[in-house]
């Protein structure tokens, strides 16, 4: 048991920082008085840094080597990330794409797709999104209701609305869940398609949150007309395609949790600052039980890490620390605002931004109940709940919840 | 990075599964409870066979040489049947006295088990308490760790009370710290030298062996322990407590599951109801966060020792509060039955209420936590 690298890591991870110190005068400044302040500004600065990191050989460690990846291991990626944050530079823009997408469509595109559509992701020259959570498809992601209808030539017409989309605004393309098939049951008419986001007919509409600022986004599809190559893992299969989506959404999360930047020490040192409250037995009780669980998360990503370096593949339960690390961020939040008063809730204040963001993040890849109950089910293999949305088509769902109501 | 059992290790804790199986530690207790005690088994041999005594004492001096992990992975299967093994006392003791090289003398018959340890916990300071204090009889005012003065022939005499100490009944040596001229010493005592009582205590878990010892002048010989060691046989208390914490959760969780799924109300299983699915996905967050710092602790004790206080805290924190969660939801999963004198249940709750109140209590631990990390804030 031990958290040192082998020689080969120390290696890599040794070849990472000079090139990082060699290199860093060259990142985005995002804070500090000299930060970027303009939007477009920091996008194309971060695209810019992005495609040099790639081309390093710092983002898509895991790739492989054909779509300009290393071809490593999660672990040297995790030494980049940890060089990367040690360095102060900013990470890549497009983790959802690198991170998420782009490992569904290695998994299961197309030669062409992953020919024309992973180069420039990875480098950031096209930013991707993923639009799968719909209004009425979140935690329950296969009721997707917007509709993709083929046409006699094989193209296809799509028309819906995608929801909580991050990089929307800017991105270029989106790997879409759509339903093909209404009359098969509601896990096997599904079929995952690459969207153009500049495609007519496609809108994308800003969602403001609790804190004033819009961090997702809308997107509307309004009769948007697809090729017949747009088809991502045959038409039918859009579930499997998504489960490889979310199989790597779980692996990121397990990997990154203080990525967040809920950190032991910062909200530590928050408490500190208050002569008062750092003595204060019952803060201190407070305080002593949120980071001890934000430390166990960390452990629990090594735990993670070993499983993956053997080839094993992170399970539901990596959703458990993401239920420790934001239920550990929301009381860390109310006991800094407890002990600092209403100042922490001035607009400017890094931790009003944070407990404003935090009750939206509850519920973001899937909610707290939701992956409660397919952990309780998957891991302690307790009895599914009932539900009515089994063995028959999607067609039919909407009359029989009706019917039950 | 490997944060996986190895080989041996995993032999290693089924081993121990495999010989703690041959007792019925479960209906002991109760037996216990009801005032047979003698139905609790003698463990002893039992630990002595497997080479558990000396699990952390060098090889050199008789042990197996392993580390706080291994003791760890004992210490679970110990808390999955609340099987009473003197190691929590012993242990830790042999722990400062293989740090003392003027104590080899001392160490190969506590490796063997031919004799036994005890140690005498004592706190060491924080962030806001300057000096070394150990439990109370009684309330929350904690008392200095005993003193000890010159004897003018190389020894020291020791005198104080420590409250409610495992495993010190029937212990040979007892180990520890005590403050000569105001600096923390370690202090071996022969159980039998003059000035040293030991009442047997026993509240509410009838699996813990517990005393009040009082020493008054007891002679005792000075130990060459490094200061780390001392407050170390501290936090690996901590640990160990916390891991056998984690294996009582495993049992109430695994027995909590099963009922779940074969006790039926209102047509369906109470395990298909969220109510119940939720408060069981919740121990089973509890448990995982608990084993993941016991990775923590046992990596850091060798690995990055400024960083044991801190971990062996936090594990001996979560653990703790995941016994109190996975004992009362083991009851309510079981609905009334689960708080009857004959089910299993009410023995995990009543090492819950005792563990919860020792060697510091949860809650020391939880602040120590606090304190270790705003040392860090500060230090940053």
């Amino acid at each position: 048991m031990d958290l040192d690298d082998t020689p080969e890591q120390a290696a890599h991870r040794t070849r990472v920082r000079a090139w990082l110190e060699e290199h860093k005068g060259e990142a985005p400044v995002l804070t500090g008085p000299d930060a970027l302040t303009d939007e477009a500004e920091i996008v194309s600065a971060r695209r810019l840094w992005q495609g040099k990191l790639a081309e390093a050989g710092l983002a898509g460690v895991t790739w492989p080597k054909e779509y300009g990846g290393q071809a490593l291991g999660p672990i040297e990626q995790v030494v980049c990330n940890q060089e990367i944050a040690k360095a102060g530079v900013p990470g890549i823009l497009d983790a959802i794409g690198v991170g998420m997408l782009g490992p569904t469509l290695i998994a299961h595109g197309t030669e062409e797709q992953k020919g024309r559509y992973l180069g420039p992701m990875l480098h950031g020259d096209e930013v991707w999104c993923q639009l799968f959570s719909e209004p009425a498809a979140g935690s329950d992601l296969a009721a997707v209701q917007t509709r993709a209808r083929q046409e006699e030539d094989g193209s296809w017409r799509l028309t819906g609305q995608k929801v909580w989309t991050t990089n929307a605004q800017f991105s270029s393309y989106g790997l879409l869940l759509a339903r093909t098939d209404p009359e098969q049951h509601k896990h096997k008419g599904l079929t995952m398609f690459i969207l153009p986001m500049d495609a007519p007919g496609v809108t994308v509409r800003g969602l403001r949150q609790i804190s004033g600022e819009a961090e997702f986004n809308e997107v509307f599809l309004d009769d948007v007309a697809l090729d017949a190559d747009a088809v991502v893992g045959g038409v039918g299969n859009g579930w499997g395609t998504a489960l490889t989506t979310l199989m790597f959404e779980r692996v990121t999360i397990g990997l990154g949790g203080e990525g967040l930047g809920f950190n032991s020490l910062r909200f530590t040192k928050a408490i500190a600052s208050d002569e008062h409250g750092r003595r204060d037995p019952k803060v201190r009780k407070e305080l002593g039980e949120i980071v001890s669980e934000l430390l166990a998360v960390r452990f629990t990503g090594y735990r993670t890490l070993t499983a993956l370096q053997k080839g094993q593949i992170p399970g539901p339960e990596a959703g458990l620390a993401k239920v420790t690390i934001v239920n550990g961020a929301i009381k860390a939040g109310d006991l800094i605002a407890d002990v600092l008063g209403p100042d922490a809730l001035d607009e400017d204040s890094e931790w009003a931004y944070m407990i404003s963001f935090l009750p939206g993040l509850k519920s973001a890849g899937g909610t707290e109940e939701i992956l409660r109950n397919t952990i309780g089910e998957r891991v302690l293999g307790l009895p599914p709940e009932p539900r009515l949305d089994k063995g028959i088509p999607f067609s039919e769902l909407r009359s029989k919840e009706g019917a039950a109501a | 990075m490997n944060l996986a059992l190895s080989d041996e290790q995993v032999f290693l804790r089924e081993a121990a599964r495999g010989a703690l199986s041959r007792f019925k530690t479960l209906e002991a207790a109760r037996a216990a409870l009801d005032g047979d005690d003698s139905a609790l088994p003698d463990l002893w041999p039992t630990a002595r066979e497997a080479g558990w005594p000396g699990l952390l004492i060098d090889d050199a001096h008789g042990g197996a040489g392993l580390d706080a992990f291994d003791a760890m992975l004992v210490l679970g299967e110990c808390g999955r049947v609340l099987a009473p093994v003197a190691l929590l006392g012993h242990l830790p003791a042999t722990a400062i006295l293989n740090a003392s090289p003027s104590a080899a003398g001392l160490l190969e018959p506590l490796a063997t088990g031919e004799r036994r340890a005890a140690y005498l916990p004592a706190m060491p300071p924080n962030d806001l308490v300057d000096g070394w204090c150990v439990d109370p009889k009684h309330g929350s005012t904690r008392p200095s760790a005993p003193q000890a003065k010159d004897d003018g022939k190389g020894g020291v005499l020791v005198s104080g009370t420590l409250a409610f100490v495992p495993d010190a009944p029937g212990a040979d040596v007892l180990v520890g710290v005590a403050l000569l001229d105001g600096k923390p010493v370690g202090v071996a005592i022969e159980s039998s030298a003059n000035g040293v009582s030991v009442e047997e205590v026993h509240r509410y878990d009838a699996t813990r062996s517990l005393g009040h010892v009082t020493l008054s002048g007891a002679q005792a010989t000075l130990l060459d322990t490094p200061l780390e060691a001392l407050a170390g046989a501290w936090h690996l208390t901590q640990t160990l407590i916390a891991a056998e914490s984690l294996g009582s959760v495993e049992t109430a969780l695994e027995m909590s599951v099963a009922y779940a799924k074969e006790r039926h109300t209102f047509g369906r299983a109470i395990g298909s109801y969220q109510a119940v699915k939720h408060s069981l996905t919740e121990v089973l967050r509890q448990l995982e966060n608990g084993r993941s710092l016991l990775y923590y602790a046992g990596w850091s004790r060798q690995g990055a020792p400024a960083e044991f206080p801190l971990a062996a805290s936090a594990a001996r924190s979560v653990a703790g509060r995941a016994l109190d969660q996975g004992a009362r939801t083991m009851i309510s999963v079981h609905g009334g039955i689960g708080a009857t004198w004959e089910h299993d249940a009410p023995l995990y709750f009543r090492r819950a209420q005792l563990s919860r109140r020792l060697v510091g209590g949860t809650g020391a631990a939880t602040d120590r936590v606090a304190g270790e990390l705003i040392a860090q804030a500060e230090a940053a």
